[in-house]
């Protein structure tokens, strides 16, 4: 019961704290904070010294990282990515899907990243696509195959679009890896980097890497990222002109090919069943997907032999 | 109620105040935003349009850590003027920073950008010299093909075809 007690009052004091400075950081408060308890015996040193790391450890998350930083987490998550599968070296196909992928990018929230979007084609029969952060979008042959329209591989895109656009993959880097690597940088900056700062940095940049394919390649996002991400493809979709349809139409297609223990979107993804299930939530209506003659003849040109 | 409830309640409004104290603020701090107003180049390079659409003309392009003025606000549109003679022009708000952004390492302001957030340090952290040292650890890991993709550039011009050809309404520059 003391103890409770205290602890009510030490949260009290907290709450205090941040009343009287207004919008201090909370890092500030915590600081401040525990350095009161600490005289009051209510936590032992060694305890806060744990709660101004965490507090610290916080402050410091994803959002830190500069979209120049994303940028080259981005190139080396995407030369994984093209190490592992093949490019399909097909310049129609992968001008077609760059076009797409670009008037699909613009009507994101998040049009404009350092290096911009740019789309590719691996040369895998997996049913499959990955996002790097940054903006670099791979789709296989597989996945391709299963779209039957201009506006199936746009659903496609666009899903993955909202997957740089909400910054999923900095989000799978591990928490303490990124904090040391953003503290490191923060310390170090009013200098140039030494060989050592270089040598530490590119560890936890590697570290990062191997976080964001192995969520990507391996585990998967959560189910929540995977319905944040069909959520912000419909509002592009809708947007652009694109019936969101034609994305619970794709998902119809993987419900009906991908094989259970599969490698691919099998493995990573929830259940298209369960995706349609989470997009028609969302209310965009059921209207048939309409078909425009010129939409379908340019997809057939440049993706029909894909 | 017990003592400890009354404290816990004391506590809740407490922060109920803090937090309505800093909407407050925040909203204060966006209602003064627009003239005036600095904010820099955060993509490698930043068109400037004549009208708010990505189909507008093209009137400009601005490099990384420019800093331009922010002349008026139309989410997501922010118009601006570019630093030196350059005409005014759009650009997306998702091109912009709210932060400085410097290009060199050293120097006072330098100084600065340890202790506060609203500094950014162009090349540090992940940089090209990370990526250089990964890649002598990692020959096997092809950069190549990021590099071809990066090169394929898509003409504004191209979109706007595109969008026409496939029945799809150009009337919003494609996107919000």
């Amino acid at each position: 019961m003391r103890s409770l007690r205290s602890a009510a009052v030490f949260t009290l004091f907290l709450g205090g704290l941040a009343g009287a400075h207004g919008c201090a950081s909370f890092e500030q408060v915590a600081k401040a904070g525990t350095s009161f308890a600490r005289s009051q015996g209510v936590v032992t040193e060694t305890q806060a010294q744990s709660i101004v790391k965490t507090t610290s450890a916080v402050a410091k998350t994803f959002e830190d990282i500069t979209p120049e930083q994303e940028y080259y987490i981005g190139r080396t998550v995407g030369a994984v990515i093209v190490s592992r599968y093949k490019p399909y070296a097909n310049a129609e196909a992968n001008n077609y899907l760059n076009l797409l992928g670009q008037t699909l990018a613009q009507a994101s929230d998040r049009p404009e990243t350092f290096g911009g979007y740019h789309f590719l084609i691996l040369d895998s029969g997996e049913i499959n696509a990955f996002a790097a952060p940054g903006g670099l979008i791979f789709v296989s042959r597989g996945m391709l195959r299963l779209c039957r329209s201009e506006d199936a591989v746009a659903a496609v895109l666009a899903h993955e679009i909202g997957h740089v656009q909400l910054r999923h993959g900095l989000q799978s880097i591990d928490k303490s890896r990124l904090t040391q690597a953003l503290t490191t940088i923060a310390a170090e900056s009013a200098k140039t980097m030494g060989s050592k700062e270089i040598a530490d940095l590119t560890r936890a940049f590697e570290g990062s890497i191997t976080d964001i394919t192995a969520t990507m390649i391996n585990n998967g996002y959560s189910r929540s990222f995977e319905r944040e991400a069909d959520a912000a493809a419909v509002s592009i979709l809708s947007r652009v002109g694109y019936d969101p349809e034609g994305l619970v139409a794709m998902l119809g297609e993987m419900e009906k090919n991908l094989k259970p223990g599969g490698l691919d979107f099998a493995k990573t993804h929830p259940s298209p069943k369960s995706r349609i299930d989470d997009i028609r939530s969302l209310n965009v209506g059921g209207k048939a997907a309409r078909v425009v003659a010129a939409r379908q003849a340019r997809f057939h040109k440049a993706l029909g032999n894909i | 109620m017990t003592v400890i409830g009354k404290i816990l309640s004391a506590w809740r409004s407490r922060w109920f105040a803090l937090l309505v104290s800093c909407l407050l603020v925040a909203s204060a701090s966006a209602a003064a935003a627009g003239g005036g107003k600095a904010m820099s180049v955060q993509v490698k390079q930043g068109q400037v349009r004549a009208t708010p659409s990505f189909l507008g003309k093209i009137v400009g392009t601005l490099s990384y850590g420019d800093r331009v003025e922010v002349l008026e606000q139309k989410a997501p549109w922010i118009r601006i003027r570019p630093p030196g003679k350059g005409a005014p022009g759009w650009m997306h708000a998702s091109a912009l920073s709210e932060k400085r952004i410097l290009l060199k390492a050293g120097g006072k302001e330098a100084d600065v950008a340890a202790s506060g957030g609203e500094l950014a340090l162009a090349g540090k952290g992940f940089n090209a010299d990370v990526e250089t040292e990964f890649k002598k650890k990692h020959r096997d890991i092809d950069f190549s093909w990021i590099d071809r993709m990066q090169a394929m550039k898509v003409p504004q011009e191209k979109i706007g075809a595109f969008l026409k050809e496939g029945g799809l309404p150009t009337s919003q520059g494609g996107g919000k």
